[in-house]
């Protein structure tokens, strides 16, 4: 257990952040009236995001431990364990899924009307399970999360989405289960052949080639479905498309990390030759992706659609980075899906703010809203420059360290990368230029109206985001560092890197 | 003798016997349903008060241990909450009512019998007495347009119910002409001696050995002695189904779990032959199940499936894997359980659903569409539920065993299986329901039965430390 350092607090920290939202849905029954329950989800969110702001000012950024741990046996004999614990790599995810889920519960304040109690606990049931995914050290745990995930976001879907929402909600499911029904027999592998479900004490131990490349596969199965990487993407446009604002929103900025998040967490620690055996092969994929990515949402007439193949894009940069395997790449890859999370959550907000009013999600329906909706724009303009990556924004940042990275692996697939960030000014400026000017063609837009308090109030905070780490990205560099360097080091790929990078720094 | 070891059939014996006596005279439905409430209760009570009791009866054929107290608590405990949420009886006639109890009962009797059994004669008639009591059960059903389906189902039930233990008592004899007893306890060195001969003694002791599963499988449904369940499961009426889907399996493991112990040591051959037949079950009642549109025969086929699963446990042929089987069974009957309350409450004259016909059931009922939602994604083996968890312990045992393809088999099965289960879930909660479609309002019983039943899959599931190791401790017990 030397991996952890326990929680000091004097209160366990992480498993209130876990429970409240559960103990919040588990009142919600309880409550009269519609508006009285979006107040209190609006607050039960509110406060674990408040809750888990010591994580953040009391997290030791030099250390590489577990902190705040938490560690009781639960089921003694398997020898699983609930362990809860948070390093660098967690904490900001941690801490983007508290901050997400309040600008998710004002985002569907009057988008949806109907079974509102049953959305709310939805919410709240997915924020339990999302920061327990983030913060599990025990694989059981970890796993049991992930999967209870799936029920109410297939419900998010299912019930409250759009007019394709069966086979959306039913492609999700199927795909993202099939996937993990591999990472359970790796589970079960590792546990066998070590004895033990804590997923530190898995990290950096002994195991045959033959064994390492079968786990890997397992894991980067289930991972790469929900990331998603290239072959398997198909599932993210049907979700994205047909779920309400909110789903799309928490697909987006949290469920989608959890497949890079997976990424670092085992499949590098764990199994590091055969990561490193396939590195090529994963970095050409995470080409794929962006490239596919940005073609086919230049393609797109559906704002949200648009949208979501962005991401196929701007998750092939995150693997790329996580693949270059060196602390730039990594450091970028960590810092691109915080980025992800505010500007693609943003963006899908917004979209969501149009649909409120037109009820049309087409991009030709949308067209000159500038001249009637200036606050809507000006949040759009930002948030679309963000995503394009424009220097100053926050994603410039993570996608310069993520292709600085890869340079230092690879020339090749960095150069290949880089039309992947031209394609995406493209598909964003089309889209901005489409929504705020449109064309002499444009539909009648003056029964819209500009953005509410509420809604100005849902994005202000994103906005904050974009500027805070594209301009001074440090505070949010410094805590993941000693954990990427720890694991760069349990990968052991580090040397020739690490070589280079001195090198840079000397000149 | 000790009548507190026997306690729990004394109770269910004296239930019996009332029920033949209202079946003699014209008692009202109210009186009738209220006695055999009382008696399951009663039943419940004792078992659960016995459940550390511990001792042999009836010069040792009969053994109270914590392995079939326990599986007598979870069967007692089942069977009261049937009783809460099928009180109305929908699908029989009024004037059968008084017989259908009376034969629910003396099945339940017999299947107590079974999990006590230690003597082959003994655990026979027992058999036999639960079964008779099913085959009448099946088509005690209300004649609607036709009285086929109720009828086919009960022949067929019988037909091959006959025949697997005609074959089971085939087996008895080989094994009894190689062990000269029919005590289990003796038979167990006997069989093992024998297993390990080179001479062809041993391939007597595995051909008697398997003959004597039959009866087994044949009530747990796996692959070759499958044929029955669809049939059954949709020819009987929606409360029979209820019982005979979940309490005859946990009965079955238990069994199996005592027979698995005569193999112990010839590993290579049981392990062999359980493995297949799990491999088989899981894949026919998985693929089968993906096309049906009846949800009772959905059920049926994946119960075929989840045989397949729990036979996992037994392919082990060790004390964990065996207890997980056990673990899983429990699990599996409150599910199972869970799935037919909805079904008989939703069933307004008793009739078969389909899965169209659960549309909206949102709407018109939450609390039976979470019910039902739980228990569709507990079948399935989604966490935090006991199916999780169950399939979970089962994978890592049969892993630890060495049998790494039947893991990724299960694996995949149960990717497979998840899509029928979805599409229970997406009618329930996706599709709108039909214009004519009345709210549903479940009686109290039924509604303190779903939050029991939903309480108990998700607490199985979450909590499973106490429950697998009392059942390790009583499959050591009973080995």
């Amino acid at each position: 257990m030397d991996f952890l350092s326990m929680n000091t607090l004097g209160y366990p920290i992480l498993s209130i952040l876990v429970f409240l939202p559960l103990a919040g849905a588990a009142i919600i029954p309880l409550l009269p009236g519609e508006n009285t329950v979006r107040v209190w989800t609006l607050f039960v969110t509110l406060a674990n995001a408040v809750f888990s702001m010591p994580l953040f000012t009391q997290f030791n950024p030099t250390s590489a431990l577990y902190q705040f741990a938490e560690h009781k046996p639960w089921i003694e004999s398997l020898n699983v364990n609930y362990t809860l614990g948070v390093d660098g790599i967690s904490l900001l995810l941690v801490m983007m899924t508290t901050f997400i889920m309040p600008l998710c519960v004002l985002g569907s304040w009057k988008y949806i009307q109907s079974r509102v109690k049953e959305f709310m606990i939805c919410l709240l049931v997915m924020e339990t399970s999302m920061l327990g995914v983030f913060m599990a050290l025990d694989l059981v745990l970890f796993y049991v999360l992930w999967e209870a995930m799936l029920i109410p976001m297939y419900l998010l879907i299912a019930v409250w989405g759009g007019p394709r929402k069966g086979y959306a909600s039913i492609k999700f499911f199927l795909y993202t289960l099939a996937g993990s029904v591999f990472l359970l027999v790796a589970i079960v592998a590792l546990y066998i052949h070590q004895g033990t479900f804590s997923i530190p004490a898995l990290m950096g131990q002994q195991y045959s080639e033959r064994f390492q490349l079968l786990v890997f596969l397992a894991f980067f199965i289930a991972f790469a479905i929900k990331v998603p990487m290239f072959p398997f993407h198909t599932w993210l446009p049907a979700a994205h498309v047909e779920a309400p604002t909110a789903g799309s929103v928490i697909l987006a900025s949290v469920l989608l990390k959890m497949g890079t998040y997976g990424f670092l967490r085992f499949c590098l620690p764990i199994t590091p030759g055969a990561a490193i055996g396939l590195l090529p092969a994963l970095q050409w994929l995470s080409v794929a992706g962006i490239i596919y990515g940005g073609l086919t949402a230049l393609a797109q007439q559906d704002m949200k659609k648009l949208i979501a193949y962005s991401s196929v894009g701007h998750m092939g940069f995150v693997t790329l980075g996580i693949f270059a395997l060196n602390q730039r790449g990594l450091e970028g890859a960590m810092l691109q899906m915080i980025n992800h999370g505010v500007t693609t959550g943003a963006l899908f907000l917004c979209v969501g703010m149009v649909y409120e009013r037109s009820h049309s999600r087409e991009l030709s329906d949308a067209a000159g809203l500038g001249k009637f909706m200036p606050i809507y724009v000006t949040y759009l303009t930002f948030f679309s420059l963000s995503s394009l990556a424009f220097p100053g924004t926050n994603s410039f940042v993570g996608e310069f360290l993520i292709l600085a990275g890869a340079f230092f692996n690879n020339k090749i697939v960095a150069v290949c990368a880089v039309p992947g960030a031209i394609l995406a000014a493209a598909y964003m400026l089309r889209m901005l230029q489409r929504v705020i000017w449109g064309g002499t063609n444009n539909p009648d837009q003056s029964r819209m109206y500009d953005l509410g308090w509420r809604e100005a109030v849902t994005l202000a905070p994103l906005l904050v985001f974009v500027f805070w780490i594209g301009l001074a990205p440090e505070p949010f560099l410094r805590v993941m560092r000693p954990s990427l360097d720890h694991l760069l080091a349990q990968t052991g790929y580090h040397a020739q890197s690490a070589l280079a990078l001195a090198e840079l720094v000397a000149r | 003798m000790n009548a507190y070891l026997f306690a729990p059939e004394l109770v269910l014996l004296a239930g019996c016997l009332l029920a033949f006596c209202m079946t003699l005279t014209e008692a009202r439905t109210q009186t009738l349903r209220l006695l055999v409430l009382c008696v399951g209760a009663a039943f419940a009570a004792t078992s659960v008060s016995c459940l550390f009791a511990k001792g042999s009866l009836f010069y040792g054929a009969y053994r109270v241990d914590l392995f079939s107290q326990m599986v007598k608590s979870v069967m007692s405990v089942g069977f009261t909450l049937m009783l809460l949420f099928g009180a109305d009886t929908k699908g029989i006639s009024v004037r059968m009512r008084p017989e259908y109890y009376f034969f629910l009962l003396t099945s339940l009797l017999g299947l107590t019998l079974l999990s006590s059994s230690v003597e082959l004669v003994t655990l026979f008639i027992a058999l036999e007495l639960s079964s008779y009591s099913l085959y009448l059960l099946v088509p005690m059903r209300t004649p609607s347009d036709s009285m086929r389906a109720p009828m086919e189902a009960a022949i067929k039930y019988m037909l091959f119910g006959v025949t697997a233990s005609g074959i089971m008592l085939f087996g008895m004899s080989w094994i009894f002409g190689i062990a000269g007893s029919t005590y289990l306890e003796q038979i167990l060195p006997a069989m093992r001696s024998a297993l390990a001969q080179p001479t062809g003694l041993n391939a007597a002791a595995l051909v008697g050995l398997m003959m004597l599963l039959c009866g087994m499988l044949f009530k747990l449904a796996v692959f070759p002695f499958h044929f029955w369940a669809p049939d059954v499961y949709q020819g009987a009426s929606n409360d029979t189904t209820a019982f005979i889907a979940s309490m005859p399996k946990i009965v079955a493991v238990a069994v199996l779990a005592r027979f698995c112990a005569l193999a112990f040591p010839s590993e290579g051959h049981m392990a062999l032959l359980l493995t297949g037949l799990s491999i088989a079950s899981m894949c026919y009642g998985n693929l089968t199940a993906l096309v049906q549109t009846d949800v009772k025969r959905m059920l049926g086929f994946s119960g075929i499936a989840h045989a397949g699963y729990i036979l996992m446990g037994m392919a082990t042929l060790q004390g964990w894997g065996i207890a997980t089987s056990l673990y899983y069974a429990t699990g599996y009957l409150f599910m199972m359980l869970a799935a037919f309350l909805v079904l008989c409450v939703v069933s307004t004259e008793g009739q078969n659903l389909s899965i169209k016909d659960l549309n909206g059931l949102s709407r018109r009922s939450p609390l039976l569409a979470f019910v039902l939602g739980v228990s569709m994604f507990a079948l399935a083996g989604i966490p935090p539920f006991v199916g999780f968890m169950g399939k979970f312990m089962l994978l890592t045992g049969a892993w630890r065993a060495g049998h790494t393809a039947l893991v990724i088999i299960a694996a995949i099965n149960t990717a497979i299986g998840i899509y029928y289960y979805l599409q229970v879930v997406r009618a329930v909660y996706t599709e709108p329901a039909a214009e004519n479609a009345p709210v549903i309002v479940p009686h109290a019983g039924a509604r303190m039965a779903g939050i029991c039943l939903v309480g108990l899959v998700l607490a199985l599931g979450m909590a499973p430390e106490s429950v697998i190791r009392m059942a390790t401790e009583a499959v050591m017990a009973a080995w």
